[in-house]
C-alpha cells in the first residue's frame, strides 16, 4: 500500500479486552503507529473519522442495532480483521443463546424486559463477511499474533495461521497432556486450533478452545476421549459451548 | 447566559464501553442530566446457570478485559465462602500480589492514557506520543512491567489461567519473582517521582459534592481483597450482607442497572477508599498523597484520577512487600495438599447445596459476587455487582449539582467538563451491562 493506510478500530459485545491487548503492545503499538494512521479508536482517543482502509473489529453481534454498525462498517472498509474469540466465533457470549431469550430478559429488568434490544448473539462473519481473524481469547500470545497478522497484510503478504491442533504446539513446550496428570483434567486442545503455543495447559490449567476448531476437527474421537476421563454427553456439550456455541452451524 | 443548552455526547470516548452524556437545559433551568449506558447487554447470571461451579472464575473474568483478575478473585472468594475453603497463606499472597498488579496496570493506563490527554490539551495518548514522548514511554514501561507481574503469577494478562478454587494450578519461579522484585523496587526509585511531579503540576477542575464513600475496609491493610464493607452514612456490614446497603434498579436510559444505597446514590473506587482507608496507606503512598494535595475527606469526584495516583504508588510498594514475603517463606507447589480445583476437572467434587459472596475491590471500586450452588456442583443462581453501576446514579447526581454551577461557560467547555467528570469516575461500562439480577430465583 503506498500511502498510510487508515485503519480503525471498533467494539461490539464483548469486554474490550482485545483492545487492551493492543494498546498493551507498548512500543510496539507506537512502530504501528508509525505505519499506519489510526482513524478511531474510542477506547484511547475522542478523535472519529469515517473513513478507513482497515477495519479491526471486536466483539459479538447481539443487538439489531450493532447489526447495522457493523454492515456499515463492512461499506467504508477495504479489509475486515475479526479480533478476539467473540468476534470470530461467539465467544462466551454464546451461552446464552441456550436459554429462553424472553425469560433470561425477563428476569433481568423484570416489567421493563421490553425496552431493551436483545438478539441472539453471534460472530460478525455471521453478518459480513471477513477477510482476516485475529484468534483467542483474548488475542493469543499477547498480541503477538494481530501484529503478526498486520504486518502480512501491510506486506501484501497472507497471514500464516496453523491448521493442526493445540496439542502440537503443547507437546513442543513439553507438557504432560493434561488427561494423564495427576488430577486428571479435560482439555479441548486436541480439536482446537493451534497457534497460541498452548499457554492455559503451560499453566497447569486445560484448553478451552477460544481460537475456535481446526478444519476437519476428529470430533468423534475427542468426545469419546471426553466420556472415558468422566464427562456426560451433558458434560461434553456444555464444555463446547462455553466459547464455541456455533461450533454445530459450522466455522 | 444562554437559556437552551442541548448537549449530547455520543459514545464517550477513552471509558471502558459504550455510554452517552445527555444534558437538556431549558430557559435557564435544567430539565434532564443522563448518562446513558447503550452498551449491549450480555446476560453474565443466566450463563452462568447451570455451569459447572469451578468454571465461574473462567467466565465472569470475561465479564471485562481491564479488570480480569478482579472478577476472578471476586468468584473464587465467593465459591470459596460458599464451600467453606479457607485457601492457604502462599495462595493468598499470590493473590494479593496479582490484584495489586491489576490495580497498577489499570491505574496507570487511565489517568496516564485517558485523564492526562485532557489536563495536557490533546484529544488523545496517540499526539502525546509525539509532543510528550518520555511521558508515554514511562507510563508503557509502567504499565507492561504489571502485566508482566499478572502474567508470571496468573498465565496470562487479561483472563488469567492459573487461579483456581484453593490454590494456582501452576506455581511461578522463585527466580522470576526475584527478577521482578529488582525491577519493581527500579520503578518506584524511578518512575514514581516523575510521574507525582506531572501530576502536582496539573490542575483539576475545582467541584465539591460530599456523598456517601463505600468500600472494604480492613484493620491491618489497605483493604483490596478482604474486610468488611465500610459506608462514612451508614457504617460496617458484613460482606454477605452486602444487600442491605446495594440495590438495584431498572433504568429505561442504561442497559446497566443502577445501584444505590438503602438511602440514597454513594461512590465506590479509589476515592472512597482513600477517603475510608487513607491511614493504612503504605509509607510512600502517604508521602504522595501529601505532594499531590489529596488529604481525606475529599469530596472533589475529578480528584478520583489523583487517588488513583497515589494508590499506585501503594500498589507498587504492596506487590514489592507481597513479593519479598512469598520468597522470604519459599514457594511450594501445594497441588497435591490442597483441593486445587480447576474449571474442567474431569471429576466434579461433591457439594451439598450452600451459597456464598465474594467482595473484593477492583480498580473501579468494590465488586459483589455471589453464586448458589446445588448438591451436584452446579450453580444454581448467581448475582454480580459491579462498581460502574453503583457509580452511575452518583455520576448523575454530580452531573446536576455540576451543571447550573457552570451554565455560563461555552457549550463546548461545559460538555468537556462533563466528559471529564465521567472519565474521572473511569466507569467501566462493558461490565456494568453484563446483566444484572436482582433475586435468585
Amino acid at each position: 500500500m503506498a500511502t498510510k493506510p487508515k485503519v480503525g478500530f471498533f467494539s461490539f459485545t464483548g469486554c474490550e479486552g482485545c483492545q487492551l491487548v493492543v494498546i498493551s503492545m507498548a512500543e510496539k503499538l507506537l512502530d504501528l503507529v508509525g505505519a499506519v494512521e489510526v482513524v478511531n479508536f474510542r477506547e484511547a482517543s475522542s478523535f472519529k473519522s469515517d473513513e478507513y482502509d482497515v477495519a479491526v473489529v471486536e466483539g459479538s453481534i447481539s443487538t439489531v442495532h450493532e447489526i447495522e454498525e457493523l454492515m456499515e462498517i463492512r461499506r467504508r472498509a477495504k479489509i475486515v480483521i475479526a479480533i478476539g474469540a467473540c468476534a470470530h466465533i461467539g465467544g462466551v457470549n454464546c451461552m446464552k443463546n441456550f436459554n429462553n431469550q424472553y425469560e433470561i430478559k425477563k428476569e433481568v429488568y423484570k416489567d421493563k424486559a421490553s425496552h431493551f434490544d436483545s438478539i441472539l448473539a453471534q460472530p460478525i462473519d455471521a453478518i459480513i463477511k471477513v477477510d482476516y481473524y485475529s484468534r483467542g481469547c483474548p488475542p493469543n500470545r499477547d498480541g503477538e499474533e494481530f501484529l503478526e497478522i498486520v504486518t502480512a497484510i501491510l506486506q501484501g503478504k497472507k497471514p500464516y495461521i496453523p491448521n493442526y491442533p493445540v496439542c502440537v504446539q503443547c507437546k513442543m513446550k513439553g507438557n504432560v497432556c493434561v488427561f494423564h496428570k495427576e488430577k486428571p483434567l479435560t482439555c479441548l486442545g486436541p480439536v482446537t486450533r493451534a497457534g497460541c503455543m498452548a499457554p492455559c495447559p503451560s499453566f497447569g490449567n486445560a484448553c478451552i478452545g477460544c481460537r475456535g476448531l481446526v478444519d476437519d476437527p476428529n470430533l468423534n474421537a475427542h468426545q469419546e476421549t471426553l466420556k472415558e476421563a468422566g464427562l456426560t454427553v451433558e458434560e461434553i456439550l456444555k464444555f463446547y459451548r462455553m466459547l464455541n456455541g456455533m461450533m454445530e452451524v459450522g466455522k | 447566559m444562554p437559556e437552551n443548552i442541548n448537549i449530547n455526547v455520543h459514545h464517550v470516548a477513552r471509558v471502558e464501553g459504550h455510554g452517552n452524556i445527555v444534558i437538556d437545559v431549558k430557559n435557564g433551568e435544567l430539565k434532564k442530566v443522563e448518562l446513558q449506558i447503550v452498551e449491549a447487554p450480555r446476560f453474565f447470571e443466566a450463563m452462568l446457570k447451570g455451569r459447572r461451579f469451578p468454571e465461574a472464575p473462567q467466565i465472569t473474568c470475561r465479564i471485562c478485559g481491564i479488570c480480569a483478575v478482579g472478577h476472578t478473585t471476586a468468584s473464587l472468594r465467593a465459591l470459596e465462602d460458599a464451600l467453606g475453603i479457607e485457601p492457604s497463606e502462599q495462595t493468598v499472597l499470590l493473590r494479593k500480589a496479582v490484584l495489586e498488579a491489576e490495580f497498577f496496570q489499570s491505574h496507570v493506563l487511565h489517568y496516564y492514557f485517558l485523564v492526562a490527554p485532557d489536563l495536557l490539551g490533546a484529544p488523545s495518548v496517540i499526539p502525546l506520543a509525539g509532543s510528550h514522548p518520555e511521558v508515554i514511554k514511562r507510563a508503557l514501561r509502567m504499565k507492561k512491567l504489571a502485566d508482566e507481574i499478572i502474567t508470571v503469577i496468573g498465565g496470562r494478562h487479561p483472563h488469567p489461567i492459573s487461579m483456581v478454587v484453593d490454590g494456582f494450578t501452576h506455581i511461578p519461579a522463585e527466580s522470576e519473582l526475584r527478577g521482578l522484585l529488582a525491577k519493581l523496587k527500579e520503578m518506584l526509585a524511578q518512575d514514581i517521582p516523575p510521574t507525582l511531579d506531572l501530576f502536582a503540576s496539573l490542575k483539576f477542575p475545582a467541584f465539591e459534592r460530599k456523598t456517601d464513600y463505600v468500600s472494604l475496609t480492613h484493620p491491618d491493610e489497605y483493604a483490596l481483597y478482604n474486610g468488611t464493607i465500610l459506608s462514612t452514612e451508614t457504617g460496617e456490614i458484613k460482606h454477605r450482607d452486602y444487600k442491605n446497603k446495594v440495590k438495584e434498579e431498572v433504568v429505561l436510559h442504561s442497559t446497566a442497572k443502577h445501584a444505590k444505597g438503602p438511602f440514597k446514590p454513594y461512590m465506590v473506587g479509589a476515592l472512597a477508599r482513600f477517603n475510608n482507608n487513607s491511614d493504612k496507606l503504605m509509607p510512600q503512598a502517604k508521602q504522595a498523597a501529601k505532594k499531590l494535595g489529596l488529604a481525606a475527606p475529599n469530596y472533589n469526584p475529578y480528584f478520583i484520577s489523583v487517588a488513583q495516583v497515589v494508590e499506585s504508588v501503594h500498589h507498587l510498594e504492596r506487590m514489592i512487600h507481597l513479593i519479598e514475603e512469598l520468597l522470604k517463606r519459599g514457594l511450594k507447589d501445594e497441588t497435591a495438599s490442597r483441593q486445587t480445583i480447576a474449571g474442567w476437572s474431569a471429576k466434579l467434587p461433591q457439594t451439598r447445596k450452600c451459597w456464598g459472596v465474594g467482595a473484593v475491590e477492583v480498580p473501579r471500586g468494590i465488586l459483589f459476587h455471589e453464586y448458589r450452588i446445588d448438591e451436584d456442583g452446579l450453580l444454581s443462581g448467581a448475582n454480580c455487582v459491579i462498581p460502574t453501576g453503583q457509580n452511575l446514579a452518583n455520576i448523575e447526581d454530580d452531573m446536576r449539582a455540576l451543571v447550573p454551577t457552570i451554565l455560563d461557560k461555552p457549550k463546548e467547555e461545559i460538555t468537556l467538563l462533563l466528559e471529564m467528570l465521567v472519565r474521572a469516575y473511569d466507569p467501566c461500562i462493558s461490565c456494568s451491562v453484563h446483566m444484572l439480577k436482582v433475586d435468585f430465583v
